[in-house]
C-alpha cells in the first residue's frame, strides 16, 4: 500500500476535528476524499503532510511512518501536498516558482522542461510573476510546482476551487492525467459529482469522521453520499 | 574651497555614513523578510564586527583578522537565532522585537566586559588618517573607497544570492508564503538561521570598513540600529535593495544637515525625515501598501 492511514486524530488547541479517520490509497489509484465545508478533509490532509500535529494514530508511506515528521521533511518522501488556495510564491516569477518546487530533485532543470512541455501556458509566462497569474494559471502553477518534486502521490486540497466553471472542466481532466505519469492522486473536493466521474474509490467524511467508502462508480448512485451532502453548499458541490 | 567642492565633499561624508546604514538596514530587512521580527541588536553587530577584528589584527594580518570578525559575528548571528528566536517562536512578534532590545543591550555589556569602554579603531585599510585621493575635486580618504566598494560588492552579491541561486530562492519564497515553502520542502527553521547570519556578517562587514574612520565603541550600535531602522523604514520593509536607497537618503540628509544646520540638528534631520515618511509613506518610498502583504506569524 503506497499510503496508509490509521486511527488519525487532530485538532486545533483543544478542539479535535479529525476523530480516528482510516484511509488508504494503492499506487496508481486516484481517490477521492468528499464531504461538507468544515468537515475536517483540509485538517486531515494538512495533518498527514505534518504541518498540523496528529495526536494519534499511523501515518505509512510505503510501509514507513511518516508522523511527527517536519512538514518539510514530507517531500522527500515524495508525498507532496498542493494547499487550498493557490498558495504560490506571488513575487517570485513562475520559473522561480517551479524551481522552489523542486528544491529537493537535483534534476529540477530537466524535470522544468518536462514540465514546461506539458503546461504550455506556464512556459509563455514563465518571467511573470507568479501574482500576476489569473486564478486559473495560478492554479495550474501549483499543480505543476508540485510536480517539479516527481512526487509518487500528490494530495490535492480543493483544487477546483474559485476557478469558473471551464476551468473546472480543465482541472478535472487535468488530474485524471496525472495516471498517465504514474502520479497516485488523493483528492479533497466539495465537487462531489466532477471527483466520482475521475476517481476509481472515494471517501465520504462527514463531521470528523469516514461514513461512507467505495468504489466511485458505486457512490455516484448512492443516495447516501447525496445525504452527506445536504446543505446549500452540499447540493452546489453535489449538482456542480 | 570653493562651495562646490565643500558640497561634493559632504555629500561623500554623508554617502560613506549612509552605505553602513545601508548594511544595518539590510539586515534589518533579510530578516525581517525571514522571521516578520524587526532585530533591533542589528546595530551591535556592526560594533561587535569591529571589536572582534581590533583584537584579531593584534595577532594575524589585517585581512585575515576582518574575514575572522565576519565569521565569528555571523556565528553569533546564527547563534541568537538558534538560542533565542527558535525556541521562542510561538511568541508574538512584538515579544520578539522587544527582545531584540534586550539583547542589543545584553550584547552591548557584554562587549564592555569582554574589551572596556575605550575608543579603539583598526588601521587604515591603505594610507593613513593623512593620506587622501582626490575625487572630482574633493579630498577624501581612501578608506572612504575601501567603505563604498566592500559595501557595493556585498549588496551586489547579495542580490545574486537571492535571485539567482537556490539558496536565495528559497529565503525568499520562506518570506513570501512560509507555508508554501515548508510544502516545497524547504526547511525554513534553518532559512531563518541562515538570515540572522547572513545580517550578522554582513553588519560585521560594514563594521571593519568603518573602524578606521568613526572608530569602534561598545556603545555604537544603539544608533547604529535606529539610523538603519530609519532607512530600512524609508525604503520600505521586505525590500533589501530598497534599502540601500533609504541608507545612502539617511546619511546624505545628515551630512546635508551638518553643513547647513547647528550640528545639534544632526540626528534630528534623520529622525524627521523618518516621521515625514511614517506619515505620508507608511509603506516606503518603494514597499508595497500595507494590506497587499498580510503575513501570518
Amino acid at each position: 500500500m503506497l499510503l496508509q492511514v490509521r486511527n488519525l486524530r487532530c485538532g486545533y488547541g483543544s478542539l479535535e476535528v479529525v476523530h480516528g479517520v482510516s484511509l488508504h490509497v494503492a499506487a496508481g489509484e486516484i481517490v477521492g476524499l468528499l464531504g461538507a465545508n468544515g468537515a475536517g478533509k483540509s485538517s486531515l490532509l494538512k495533518a498527514m503532510v505534518g504541518l498540523l500535529p496528529a495526536w494519534a494514530g499511523s501515518i505509512c508511506l510505503e510501509g514507513r511512518q511518516t508522523r511527527g515528521q517536519p512538514a518539510w521533511r514530507c517531500i522527500s518522501n515524495s508525498l507532496v501536498l498542493v494547499p487550498e488556495g493557490k498558495m504560490i510564491f506571488a513575487d517570485m516569477t513562475v520559473r522561480e516558482n517551479l524551481l522552489m518546487g523542486g528544491y529537493h530533485n537535483p534534476d529540477r532543470n530537466l524535470q522544468l522542461e518536462l514540465v514546461l512541455q506539458r503546461y504550455p501556458r506556464l512556459a509563455e509566462r514563465l518571467h511573470q510573476l507568479g501574482g500576476t497569474l489569473s486564478g486559473g494559471e495560478q492554479q495550474m502553477l501549483a499543480l505543476a510546482r508540485a510536480l517539479m518534486a516527481r512526487p509518487k502521490i500528490l494530495l490535492l486540497d480543493e483544487p477546483s476551487m474559485g476557478l469558473a466553471p471551464r476551468l473546472v472542466e480543465e482541472m478535472f481532466a487535468e488530474i485524471l492525467k496525472m495516471k498517465d505519469l504514474g502520479v497516485t492522486v488523493l483528492l479533497v473536493e466539495q465537487n462531489a459529482m466532477a471527483t466520482l466521474r475521475i476517481a476509481d474509490r472515494a471517501y465520504v467524511m462527514e463531521t470528523g469522521e469516514i461514513t461512507l467508502e467505495g468504489q466511485a462508480a458505486d457512490l455516484l448512485h448512492n443516495p447516501e453520499v447525496k445525504r452527506a451532502y445536504l446543505g446549500a453548499a452540499g447540493r452546489e458541490g453535489w449538482e456542480g | 574651497m570653493d562651495p562646490g567642492n565643500l558640497a561634493l565633499q559632504y555629500f561623500l561624508s554623508g554617502i560613506t555614513k549612509g552605505s553602513i546604514y545601508a548594511v544595518v538596514a539590510i539586515g534589518f530587512n533579510l530578516i525581517y523578510s525571514a522571521t516578520g521580527v524587526l532585530n533591533f541588536a542589528q546595530g551591535e553587530f556592526v560594533m561587535l564586527g569591529g571589536m572582534v577584528a581590533v583584537t584579531l589584527a593584534q595577532f594575524v594580518p589585517l585581512p585575515v583578522a576582518v574575514a575572522g570578525a565576519i565569521l565569528a559575528v555571523a556565528v553569533v548571528g546564527c547563534l541568537l537565532e538558534l538560542l533565542f528566536f527558535r525556541k521562542l517562536r510561538h511568541h508574538s512578534i512584538l515579544h520578539l522585537i522587544i527582545i531584540t532590545i534586550g539583547l542589543s543591550i545584553v550584547i552591548q555589556e557584554a562587549a564592555l566586559h569582554l574589551w572596556d569602554e575605550k575608543v579603539r579603531s583598526l588601521p587604515y585599510f591603505t594610507g593613513n588618517e593623512i593620506s587622501s585621493v582626490r575625487v572630482f575635486g574633493a579630498a577624501i580618504s581612501p578608506q572612504v573607497l575601501w567603505v563604498l566598494g566592500a559595501v557595493g560588492v556585498s549588496v551586489a552579491g547579495l542580490h545574486v544570492f537571492l535571485r539567482y541561486t537556490l539558496k536565495g530562492r528559497a529565503m525568499r519564497a520562506c518570506s513570501s508564503n512560509p507555508e508554501a515553502a515548508m510544502l516545497a520542502g524547504i526547511n525554513i527553521s534553518n532559512m531563518r538561521t541562515l538570515a540572522f547570519g547572513l545580517s550578522a556578517g554582513l553588519g560585521a562587514l560594514a563594521g571593519c570598513v568603518i573602524s578606521p574612520i568613526t572608530m569602534t565603541h561598545y556603545e555604537m550600535g544603539g544608533g547604529l540600529a535606529i539610523k538603519g531602522f530609519a532607512a530600512a523604514i524609508l525604503g520600505g520593509l521586505g525590500n533589501p535593495m530598497a534599502a540601500v536607497v533609504g541608507g545612502l537618503l539617511v546619511g546624505v540628509l545628515e551630512a546635508a544637515s551638518v553643513r547647513y544646520l547647528p550640528a545639534a540638528y544632526n540626528d534630528v534631520s534623520a529622525f524627521a525625515m523618518l516621521l515625514l515618511v511614517v506619515f505620508v509613506r507608511p509603506h516606503g518610498l518603494f514597499g508595497a501598501p500595507a494590506g497587499a502583504q498580510v503575513r501570518e506569524h
